[in-house]
Formats: C-alpha cells, structure tokens, sequence
C-alpha cells in the first residue's frame, strides 16, 4: 500500500485540485515545478542550511524519565517547541520562501489560526526580503494578539478578514481571493498539508524532517530506527504529516493522529473532522469535511485555535479510510490537564495544540517495553492566557 | 429539446444580456419573481447562484448575499421545488451557477437528472476544474443535456482555450480580468490586449464577458469584443435594499434599454 500522493495529488479518492480557472496557471506552475526545485542539490542544501543554522535543528528527541514512568512504557518527546518561532511551521516556511524566490515570487500571502504560521512566514519574509501579508480572522486577531504584534514588529501587514466566522477557513478563502486577484506577483505560503495539489504533498515533504531526525535519534538511542508509536495532534495535519512520514510504510510503527474534540465530539462544538465529516471538497482538494446535509461546511470548535478547521489533509483522510492511522481525539479539558500534567513534570509548556497529542497518553494501553514518540509540534507561550483562566477557573 | 442557450446564440449573438442573482437573497421566496421580472425586461440569459458557505471566487457583495440566502434557509433541494413550475411562464435559458461540494453532496447525476426535468439548461461551477470534469463528469451531463460552462481568464494560455473550446457546449464565460466577481471596473491595457488575443483564436465556441460589469457603458464596452456580457455584483447591490423586488428588477433593468 502507498500512502504517499500520485502525481496528480491523490491519496486514495482525496486530493486533487478542484480550483476554480483563476488559479490554474499558479496551481499548473507549481505541479509542474515543484519536484524539479526541490529535488535540486542547490535548494535542497540551502534548505538544510537554514533548517539548521537558523531554524535550530535538529530539534532534540527528549527521553521523559517522568512520563515513561507515569504511563509505564519508554516516552519520547520530539521537541518541534524549540524551534526558531517556536513550532513545526518554520519547516515549511523556509521551504516554501526558497521555492518562491526560484519561481521570481516578490510578494507572499499566508493565512493564520492561532498565528504561529503567520509569525513563521513573516520571519521567513523578513529574511528573505519579500513583501508579507497575512490574512487573519478578526477572531483570532483579538484573541491572539501577542502573535499579530510580533508579526508587525517582522514588517508583515496583518489583514483582519471580516468574512464568516472570522476564523482560520475564512482567513483561508480571503488569501485564496488575494491570490486570484494578484496571480502573476503572488505565492501563497498555505500552512498546513492541506488545499490544491502540490500542497498536500509538497508542506509534508517540507515537515518530513521531523520523522527523518526521529529514526536517526532513535538509532543511536536505543539501537533501533523505529518506534512502536508516534503520537501527533491534526488540525490540517502538518506537524502529523512530517511525523509520520517516513513511518508510513512500515506497518510496525503504529501512527496516533488526535483531533481535537472540542467540548466533546457529540455536543455540536467540536473539531474532530474524521468522527463528524465526510468527503467533500473545500480550499481546492477533496478530503473529509465537517458540512451539513446541503454541502455547507460548519464551523468547528476547539479551545486551540490552530486546531479549529472543518476539514483535515487529504493524506489524513486516506490514512483514516485505509485504517493506517488510528484517529484519536482530546477535549478542551483533557488538552489543558495534559499541559498542566508535561509543565509540572518536566518543565516544558506545551501549545495547546501538542497537549491534545499529550492527552492521548491516557487513552493507550502499552506494553512496559513499547517506544512511543509524541510529537511536541510547539511551545505554549501564546496560550499563557487561555490557561491561566483554565487554571484559575478549576482550582 | 433543443438546449435554450444553444437555440438562443442561433437567433442573437450580439449584445446578450445575462443576469446573475443568488438564490434565497434577498428573501427566501424572491427567485421566481427574480427570474420572472427578468425576462420581463430583456435578460436574455439568466444566472441562479446556488449560495455556498466558503465562495472563494466571489468578491464581497457576492459573498454576503450567499450568506444572507443560507441564513434564509437555502438549499439546492429548495431551490429545485421553486424552479419546479418555472417553464410554464419563463423561456429564457436558465444557468445554475455555484461551487462543487454542495451539488457533490446532492449528487452530480441526480442534480443533473433535475435539471434535466426541470428545465435548466446549463451549469457554471467554478472549482470543479475542466480535467476533473472531463474524465469523471462529462458523461452524466451530456446524458441530460447538461451544458457545464467554462471559464477563462487572462492567464488562460492558448493551448487551454482552445481545449475548453472543444469541451464546451454552451458558451465560454470569459472572466475579464484576474479577479474576484465585482472587484475591478476599468478596461485597462492588459484587458484590451485578453480580449483582442481570444478574439483573433477564432473560437467555435459563444463568449460572454463576466467580472467587472456593471451599466450600460461597461457592459456596451464588453459587448465589442464577445457576443455579450454578464452581470452580477451589481444587480445584486442594485436589489439589496429597501422596495418591492419587481420594482428594483425594473430600475435596473430600464437602464439597459436601448
């Protein structure tokens, strides 16, 4: 079985490129180049340059003496939080601004969630020189306002999008509109293995680092290259997407996706795309896709806000249908006890989009001598407020 | 029968006048009166957008009367029950336009099979991507008479054009300029250049301008270079509002005779 894309971006039925003419020229541009630019021995050093002397990596593989006792099995952390900007999202930024350099790009557009990957393209824009735009929720402006700050002081224009729920979808639709509005001058930095073909694929190559330095920090850890488990939260799914990648086909690694369930996967609020969507098609690829009976998406919720997205990549999807992954998902609560649980026992605060991968420790019978890696995809500095009142409130 | 968009470009293909309007906007119930009043005064093609939570090919007047039609209660199911009796007294060809997932989720054949039924002549569904198309729906439109209509805009290069060209049934919506609906006004150079290059390709196929249309000038402007134009953004702008909707429909209508 491959989990990988086909050459025309699909993973069993999902993926693809369903977009409108408007972007067929960039979208063509980029299926036709991709491979080649990446593939090159001069991208692919400057990429690993900067991945290490700026972005830190690798990033460490942390044996947690604490945990591995606690839920008796031998627990590692992949420590993404320690990267520059503070999560997985750099990868695919650094990735992503050298490929737009070599197609003669002069000015980037990202949308942002919680703003992490609006802070990792505006870094990356800054070093490289290149006009930044980031498109935002006004939700998610006022309640992530130390990330719309930093992005400024990096010279990025945050534009506050009034439309829908005013969350990361339809941040998502307003840079689809921009680009289709400037389509020679633009490349759209999207942040996660989600929307057209190359996309998907092409951010999961970016992220693949993650699982590349696992199986070498494994090796000379414990002598063995694979792990039993490796644990790892899904919005759209990229920090999951480079975690798993190089474990797809070996069907010894069994592969932990966790979702966010919001107040609970059957109150009406929730996240968890796999247990409440179906197939559909939204920002150009065909996936699972939370919608009504009429094809209207829904609106999720998650206390995370780079959690709270209808949809999930189309390599997630097909990992689900195919049963290669097994699909988890944490509440709010459970998400912020297990940020409370990892900060007092090892003194790391982790976002709370990673404490829903922590949270599914709980939920797992392992054996005492089982390997498990759990994906800390970012730092939790931006959620300081949000778990201050969780704190307070429950104390 | 004889497709109405293929029997309209026989008897006029000059100066084709064809309004968009979304369904369930602004009230729930408006759509046959919409369509009625229409024709009443000259359109001789009309555009029934089925709204969609997330139209990223809209600009924002379009966006908003999408959004307003959901909260009305549209649905694709609904607007099949009104447009049920509609042939009765409307024989302008009409054109379903709106995005992929919802009529997915209806169903492509048994929307099709509707259509069919019902009378509806054509189909413009901008994110589904003329390979995709091609390869898996082509068949169960052209088994009900389906005309699906393609868009392209000034990056569509040659070689594309003249592959929609061949797949094309009922028209081709040329969309003027690279933009969202309702975003520019101006022909500038860039524009002029587009037009003038499709023009010269000599196309079998029909072709209407969208995007950017929105009076008399503008749309007499776009009429020199394809058999007609298209208007939306503004006919929705014009019929927001206080009034009765068949007199909003008229004024803005009486600005288009001639």
């Amino acid at each position: 079985m491959n989990y990988q894309s086909d050459d025309k971006g699909y993973y069993g039925i999902f993926g693809g490129a369903f977009i409108p003419e408007m972007m067929h020229q960039n979208i063509d541009q980029l299926q036709n180049s991709y491979l080649e630019i990446i593939g090159s021995e001069s991208f692919k050093e400057e990429f690993k340059l900067l991945l290490t002397d700026y972005a830190g990596r690798p990033s460490p593989l942390y044996y947690s003496d604490r945990l591995s006792d606690h839920y008796n099995a031998h627990i590692y952390l992949k420590r993404e939080d320690l990267n520059h900007t503070g999560s997985h999202k750099i990868n695919n930024t650094i990735g992503q601004i050298l490929l737009a350099k070599r197609l003669g790009k002069t000015r980037i557009i990202a949308e942002t969630g919680a703003g992490q990957h609006g802070v990792a393209t505006a870094t990356v824009c800054a070093r490289a020189g290149l006009e930044c735009i980031v498109y935002m929720g006004a939700v998610d402006v006022a309640r992530q306002s130390p990330n719309v700050e930093k992005m400024k002081m990096l010279g990025a224009e945050v534009r506050a999008v009034q439309s829908g729920s005013k969350t990361l979808k339809d941040a998502t639709n307003e840079a689809i509109r921009d680009w289709i509005n400037n389509p020679v001058d633009t490349h759209y930095i999207i942040g996660s293995v989600v929307g057209p073909h190359p996309y998907p694929d092409m951010v999961a190559r970016f992220q693949s680092v993650i699982s590349e330095e696992i199986r070498v920090q494994l090796k000379s850890k414990v002598g063995r290259e694979t792990p039993d488990y490796v644990i790892a939260c899904v919005g759209g799914g990229s920090n999951a997407a480079g975690a798993f990648y190089h474990f797809l086909n070996e069907p010894s690694v069994k592969l932990i996706a966790v979702e966010a369930a919001g107040k609970g996967v059957d109150t009406g609020e929730s996240a968890a795309t796999t247990q409440l969507g179906k197939p559909g098609i939204l920002h150009g690829s065909r996936s699972l896709l939370m919608q009504t009976a009429d094809g209207q998406v829904i609106e999720p919720y998650s206390i995370s806000a780079g959690l709270d997205y209808p949809g999930i990549g189309p390599m997630h999807a097909n990992l689900f249908t195919t049963q290669r992954a097994q699909f988890l998902s944490a509440t709010d609560t459970e998400a912020l006890e297990a940020a409370l649980y990892l900060s007092q026992k090892e003194g790391i605060i982790p976002a709370l989009e990673s404490a829903h991968a922590l949270a599914a420790l709980n939920m797992i019978a392992f054996k005492p001598d089982d390997i498990v890696v759990v994906n800390v995809s970012g730092r939790g500095d931006k959620d300081m407020e949000t778990f201050l009142n969780y704190y307070q409130s429950v104390k | 029968m004889e497709n109405r968009i293929t029997k309209l470009f026989t008897t006029k293909d000059k100066e084709i006048l064809s309004i968009y309007f979304t369904a369930g906007y602004p009230d729930l119930n408006d759509t046959e009166t919409i369509i009625s009043e229409l024709e009443k005064h000259g359109a001789d093609l009309i555009e029934v957008g089925m709204p969609f939570s997330d139209p990223v090919a809209d600009g924002v007047v379009i966006q908003q009367s999408s959004e307003i039609a959901l909260d009305n209660g549209m649905t694709i199911h609904l607007l099949f029950e009104q447009l049920k009796e509609i042939r009765k007294h409307v024989s302008v060809p009409l054109i379903l336009m709106g995005y992929l997932n919802p009529v997915m989720q209806f169903g492509i054949e048994n929307f099709c099979k509707r259509c069919s039924e019902i009378g509806i002549d054509g189909t413009i569904i901008p994110d589904l991507p003329l390979e995709v198309y091609e390869t898996e729906y082509k068949t169960i439109f052209e088994a009900y008479s389906v005309s699906n209509i393609f868009l392209i805009t000034p990056q569509t290069s040659d070689e594309r054009i003249r592959k929609i060209d061949g797949l094309s049934s009922g028209f081709i919506y040329m969309v003027s300029s690279s933009s969202t609906t309702g975003a520019k006004d101006a022909v500038d150079q860039e524009q002029l250049a587009y037009f003038e290059r499709v023009s010269k390709m000599e196309l079998r196929s029909k072709r209407l301008i969208g995007f950017g249309i929105s009076d008399k000038h503008t749309f007499q402007r776009a009429c020199s270079y394809a058999n007609g134009a298209i208007i939306g953004s503004a006919f929705i702008t014009a019929i927001t509002g206080e009034g009765r909707i068949e007199g909003k429909v008229r004024q803005f209508m009486n600005k288009f005779e001639s």
